[in-house]
């Protein structure tokens, strides 16, 4: 009896106590992230099921309801369309800026790293202080608007940029704030691309003959960060996803948030945690978000050959 | 570029025109993306009258530094106290974070173990469920615990960043197990190692993830707003954002107050940036 006990013991704890070792060290991240991610996912699958109006451990079973009035809500299937639109906007114009960045400014021969950091620096700003200056100060709407003014320079006219909906000038704001925060970052990821490019592709290139600028571009640069390009496309489709901070804090106001441009956060946010506190709701409504992005992500995997090993 | 069959002499010059034409647009770019930080300065040290004249001035009348003592005295806007909140969140998450990680990291890395694998894969699953997506569930578990508009609500589930855990990973694979190798045989065990062989060794990549986490963690909103809901839980971002959206407060003392708040982190921009860079290249990169 003891002897088997102590073997068990021995098993459990491995070579040098190598098991225990083991735990020691991955044991508090590994049951802090089962804690805060783990647990609130499968408790928010439960709920999904439940009437659970301000409470968290609800006793009225509903079945598939909450999922049958989400995809019914024809402001949550609105708010799908609305990520969509604001990828298409956001996920080609920040690779384009940041690739164009990266590029022109690993080619210069002096003053490289201040061009880099002031690129760089938005990345520094939160996306409240960014809304603050965009909302307050350039597309304010009012003459005193930087937009307005430079407009009026020009002798064009007034516009009420984030309240227009017809032509929906509003999209201009809320992609330019992400466009002048993320680009940097991506261009930093760019140009340790562009680092890792090997040198004699080029000479190679030049030997037979490619000139300079697009043909070694398209042939050569291009393909050789592909890599890099696949995890940017990848981070960009991600973070629009998650596309919260922005929209919140443009567009709402004392009034609410308009019925307009509102992304799957902002909907779930006001449907969670709103008035009454609908988090039978707001669980169904994490748990298809979840769905989606799992789809999505594994989709664009197998579209860009992920996993695929480089030639 | 396109005429490059003529003369090399007209090549020459044709490189020379494309080379000043970029120049020239990249200094009109960085003019462009450093015109928000100007109009944070502008309109954090006008007057009102200034900010709100038709005829746009470049530069205000006067440069009124007393809009700074006048946000730290105003007592509807409790900016000291939000930035000493999220100052208090920035360290704790940032040094929270590196603990567990690293450890995590060096665990999964360099103690063989059979299910080690497993915990790897389980740990990066995490990663491809957005942080946004569980805000909802975090906020059942978290106010069940009776964590709403409690620091330990803010900070406690920020704290298992699966990111930070996978660069100190491919981190810890490249470390030269030749130091290890030497410290075991001088008898020290896994945990007097890391601490005293691997940690000192490591300060780079402990400082490239250190910076990332921080700004984060300064400039996060979502998680701050759902459970910073009493006044004197706000961060620097909540108090900023309650203002924008209900706009009762002064528009240069909004201003003030926000280009304030992004001085800590221009600071840690100035100071560390080669450390955010490589910290910025190890995120991006997955291979």
């Amino acid at each position: 009896m003891q002897r088997t006990q102590r073997s068990l013991t021995a098993r459990l704890l491995g070579p040098q106590n190598r098991n225990l070792w083991f735990w020691v060290f991955v044991g508090p991240f590994a049951i802090g992230l089962a804690l805060f991610t783990y647990v609130p996912l499968a408790w928010s699958v439960y709920l999904s099921f439940f009437d659970a109006h301000n409470t968290v451990s609800p006793t009225h079973f509903v079945g598939l309801d909450n999922y049958l009035s989400m995809l019914g809500d024809s402001a949550f299937t609105s708010s799908l369309w609305t990520f969509v639109v604001f990828t298409l906007f956001i996920v080609p114009a920040t690779y384009a800026l940041a690739l164009g960045l990266a590029l022109a400014v690993n080619r210069l021969r002096f003053a490289q790293a201040f061009f880099r950091s002031v690129f760089f620096l938005p990345a520094a700003c939160s996306y409240v202080v960014a809304a603050l200056v965009w909302k307050l100060s350039i597309f304010n709407g009012v003459r005193f608007g930087l937009a307005n003014t430079v407009l009026g320079w020009f002798g064009g006219d007034q516009t009420a940029w984030l309240s227009t909906t017809h032509p929906p000038w509003y999209w201009l704001v809320i992609v330019t704030v992400r466009l002048w925060l993320q680009a940097g970052f991506y261009m930093i990821l760019f140009l340790a691309g562009l680092q890792r490019v090997p040198i004699q592709l080029y000479e190679a290139a030049a030997v037979d003959g490619a000139r300079a600028g697009w043909q070694t571009f398209r042939h050569i640069t291009f393909p050789a960060l592909r890599a890099t390009s696949v995890a940017v496309v990848l981070l960009l489709v991600i973070n629009a996803f998650q596309a919260f901070d922005e929209f919140y804090n443009l567009l709402s106001d004392s009034r609410g948030y308009p019925p307009y441009a509102r992304p799957p956060l902002v909907y779930l946010y006001y449907t969670a945690l709103g008035q009454g506190q609908n988090l039978g709701l707001g669980s169904a409504g994490a748990v298809i978000l979840a769905l989606i992005v799992a789809v999505v992500t594994v989709a664009q995997a197998r579209w860009f050959g992920l996993g695929r090993k480089e030639a | 570029m396109k005429s490059a069959q003529g003369p090399r002499g007209n090549e020459d010059a044709l490189v020379r025109a494309g080379r000043a034409l970029r120049l020239v647009l990249l200094i009109a770019l960085a003019a462009l993306f450093l015109i928000p930080f100007y109009l944070l300065l502008r309109n954090g040290l006008a007057t009102e009258q200034d900010i709100t004249s038709a005829d746009w001035t470049f530069f205000p009348s006067e440069l009124k530094w007393s809009n700074l003592r006048e946000l730290f005295d105003d007592p509807a806007v409790p900016m000291a106290h939000a930035l000493l909140n999220s100052t208090l969140i920035a360290v704790a998450t940032t040094l929270g974070t590196l603990l567990l990680a690293s450890l995590a990291g060096y665990g999964l890395a360099r103690i063989p173990y059979r299910f080690a694998n497993t915990v790897f894969y389980a740990i990066l699953g995490t990663l491809m469920v957005p942080a946004a997506v569980t805000f909802v569930p975090t906020f059942v578990l978290v106010s069940s615990l009776g964590w709403v508009s409690s620091l330990r609500g803010l900070i406690v589930p920020t704290l298992f960043s699966a990111f930070a855990c996978f660069v100190f990973r491919q981190y810890f694979l490249g470390f030269p197990k030749e130091l290890e190798d030497a410290a075991h045989i001088d008898g020290l065990g896994h945990w007097r190692t890391y601490w005293r062989i691997v940690v000192p060794n490591s300060r780079p990549v402990f400082a490239a993830v250190g910076t990332i986490v921080f700004i984060g963690a300064w400039n996060a909103f979502l998680w701050p707003l759902v459970i910073g809901q009493d006044k004197d839980a706000w961060t620097v971002q909540v108090a900023l954002s309650t203002f924008l959206t209900s706009q009762t407060v002064n528009i240069h003392e909004l201003f003030v107050a926000a280009a304030v708040s992004i001085v800590p982190l221009l600071l840690v921009f100035v100071l560390l940036q080669r450390y955010i860079v490589a910290g910025v290249e190890r995120s991006g990169i997955d291979d």
